[in-house]
């Protein structure tokens, strides 16, 4: 399975879906209001200077800074 | 109630909201429908701030306007989004439902913030989109079928541009007009975010893809891993020299005034008890204050202009790890950084921070942070005991030596911090943050947020601080001491007896007992403590001493090391009554204001007691 947090800087991905870590997962449900959902498109944008944590993300118009615990919950596939 | 079906000059006042997703422009939207007619406060029970105003539509239709807190969705998880989730229900304890919602929309990031427009949709009530920053997305290439949105979306929809007036005009005109009829709700389980996608296929032609836009450019820089903290660090440094020197002249100025103006109304009155009250009490305290008003605005002034040009969440994305040092995150970063203005708003803006610890933490270290408040007392022993020279050029010693004094500070509270959250089993706190378009700062709303700085600042000096200093003069003049005494008339007073009672307890950390009695109004309000030591001063050492004297008479009567022991105190000592009430408010335990209260003021002793110990083996004082 390739997770968010593992992609590299400059590199773009399809979102597949976005799992949940616990029961009800509060952060997973933010992630989908803020557009993380199957079928958009990501771009990890920069890394954090320590550790590459946190990431930016590029999403369609916005972007957001992510830890990499919280990227570890959305599941990629290749782009087509 | 219906709305007439045209507007008429009845004194129905139309009770309308701003609803937006955070970034979207709402608030200067907001400052530019109602310019300075906007009440401040705050929601009934919680501390999200509730701003409100009043404006006129071109045909004089009377309409009140609430700016609700910007939200990401109606499924809230924050306070600020639960306000906005109940008024928007109509469910909120003390605020009526809106008649009208103004749904705000950047047309730049429309894939987002139509999601939440669809939510409002799905409440059936009547809604006006105000499509803001259309200029930017035509310069970016991009082209919206605004008719047809218009249609399909069933609310109307006004493009407008929130950085001038005229910009507004067309929401305006949208507003003379019969209130919109609700739009049909989608089915309940409709996936919003598949119709998002639906609407922009259909309605939004978007070229802007492919060729670097502006912020890409600027996040190359500003979230560079080793260009980012860099550029960090010196805008936080070129912060705080700026806040020193570009300040000195406007305070050198409205010093000299304040005393011109102070011998003015003095003039006609005779030597004796009311022109003491005046010279002593009333006029040299709010004066040693009033005077610090341009070094606090300064600052405001960065902190303003960082957070609308959207480079402070790009501060947050750098520091993130050092946030997680102190066990926070950087959402932590922006209470913190506001803090540094004064530690009110700063403990008001942690309710963003959603984890219940993170918060807490948040609250208990934000008064570590050097408020603005504590500059008087810095600016005056920097002034007095650190000579005014400079390395390298251009780099003042003062400047150096107060840039440290806030690094002190910034380390303490990430030690506490640490201390704090270990051991705690933690669970993960997000920082989920949205690194919003690179903007220019909106000169109005800067002017607007500092003209209401400025207000509370002065409200404070003229209520508080006045009625402290009054206080202390009493206590500082009475009783008079008797006839044929030699010692300064102080030594008599009540204040002379407190502050020698209060001695035994400071002796160690190098106190004296006039610090003694500053300490006390410090208390209530940290920049008192400057006035309070001219004040005892005037009346202990000569009959006109003001606060200019007192510059010279404390490099001569005081120690190095008891300068600098006192700095040491002021890093972490006295939070202001008004701190302690804000953090009872917000935690509604008070079980935390006294654990707050005991560990401030005994890092302080403890701070200053190393400090003064240090400098006098180094100094060699005895």
């Amino acid at each position: 399975m390739w997770y968010l947090n593992t992609l590299s800087k400059g590199d773009h991905a399809i979102i597949d879906r976005v799992e949940e870590l616990t029961l009800a997962d509060p952060i997973s449900a933010r992630l989908g209001e803020l557009g993380f959902v199957p079928g958009e498109r990501v771009e990890i944008v920069a890394t954090g200077p320590i550790g590459a944590d946190p990431i930016a993300v590029s999403l369609g118009t916005s972007r957001f800074a992510l830890r990499k615990g919280e990227a570890a919950r959305i599941v990629l596939r290749r782009p087509v | 109630m219906t709305s007439p079906a045209s507007p008429s000059p009845t004194t129905h006042v139309l009770q309308t909201a701003l609803v937006g997703n955070p970034n979207c422009g709402k608030t200067s939207l907001f400052n530019q429908l109602t310019g300075s007619r906007q009440k401040v406060a705050n929601y009934a029970g919680v501390t999200v701030e509730r701003k409100e105003g009043f404006f006129s539509t071109p045909q004089g239709r009377p309409i009140r306007v609430l700016d609700l807190p910007g939200a990401y969705s109606l499924a809230s998880t924050s306070p600020d989004e639960d306000v906005t989730r109940d008024v928007c229900l109509g469910q909120h304890r003390t605020e009526k439902r809106p008649e009208l919602l103004i749904s705000v929309i950047s047309a730049t990031n429309l894939r987002l913030h139509l999601r939440f427009l669809l939510e409002l949709r799905q409440l059936e009530v009547p809604v006006i989109v105000a499509l803001n920053m259309m200029d930017e997305a035509k310069r970016n290439g991009m082209t919206i079928d605004i008719a047809g949105l218009e249609q399909e979306l069933g609310m109307p929809i006004v493009p407008v541009i929130s950085l001038n007036r005229q910009g507004v005009q067309p929401l305006l005109e949208a507003l003379d007009r019969p209130l919109p009829p609700p739009p049909k709700a989608l089915a309940p389980n409709a996936d919003l975010h598949a119709e998002v996608r639906r609407l922009l296929q259909a309605y939004v032609t978007d070229r802007s893809a492919g060729h670097a836009r502006l912020v890409d450019r600027l996040d190359r820089w500003f979230l560079h891993p080793v260009w980012g903290p860099v550029i960090l660090l010196v805008v936080l440094f070129v912060m705080f020299q700026t806040v020193f020197a570009w300040a000195q002249p406007l305070m050198d100025a409205l010093g000299s005034g304040i005393t011109m103006l102070g011998e003015f109304i003095l003039r006609p009155l005779p030597d004796g008890v009311l022109r003491s009250l005046l010279a002593d009490g009333v006029i040299a305290g709010a004066g040693t204050v009033i005077v610090f008003l341009p070094q606090i605005l300064v600052l405001f002034l960065w902190i303003l202009a960082l957070e609308e040009s959207g480079y402070l969440p790009r501060a947050a994305f750098l520091l993130d790890r050092v946030m997680a040092l102190a066990g926070l995150s950087g959402r932590s970063f922006i209470p913190l950084l506001s803090s540094f203005a004064c530690a009110i708003p700063g403990i008001m803006a942690a309710r963003t921070i959603q984890n219940p610890r993170d918060r807490l933490v948040t609250i208990l270290i934000a008064p570590l942070m050097t408020c603005s408040a504590r500059l008087p007392v810095y600016t005056l022993l920097i002034g007095a005991f650190i000579p005014h020279k400079t390395v390298l050029g251009i780099f003042g010693i003062q400047g150096l030596v107060l840039f440290g004094l806030y690094a002190l500070a910034i380390v303490s509270g990430i030690i506490a911090a640490r201390i704090m959250t270990r051991g705690v089993k933690s669970e993960e706190h997000p920082l989920l943050l949205e690194l919003p378009p690179y903007r220019r700062p909106n000169l109005k709303s800067l002017a607007l947020g500092l003209w209401q700085r400025a207000v509370m600042f002065l409200s404070r000096v003229g209520t508080i601080i006045v009625s402290l200093n009054v206080l202390l003069w009493g206590l500082s003049s009475f009783p008079l001491p008797p006839a044929g005494a030699t010692g300064a008339a102080i030594d008599y007073s009540l204040a002379g007896r407190i502050g020698h009672l209060m001695l035994p307890i400071f002796a160690p950390i190098g106190f004296n007992w006039q610090i003694c009695v500053s300490l006390i109004p410090g208390l209530a309000a940290r920049e008192v403590a400057v006035s309070a030591l001219a004040t005892v001063y005037a009346l202990g050492v000569s009959e006109d001493a003001a606060s200019a004297k007192l510059l010279p008479l404390l490099s001569s009567q005081w120690s190095i090391a008891t300068a600098l022991s006192l700095l040491a105190w002021y890093v972490y000592a006295p939070q202001c009554i008004s701190t302690l009430a804000v953090m009872r408010r917000e935690t509604r335990s008070m079980k935390v204001v006294l654990g707050a209260t005991a560990y401030l003021f005994g890092l302080a002793y403890v701070a200053a007691f190393i400090v003064y110990h240090v400098a006098r083996a180094v100094t060699g004082d005895a």
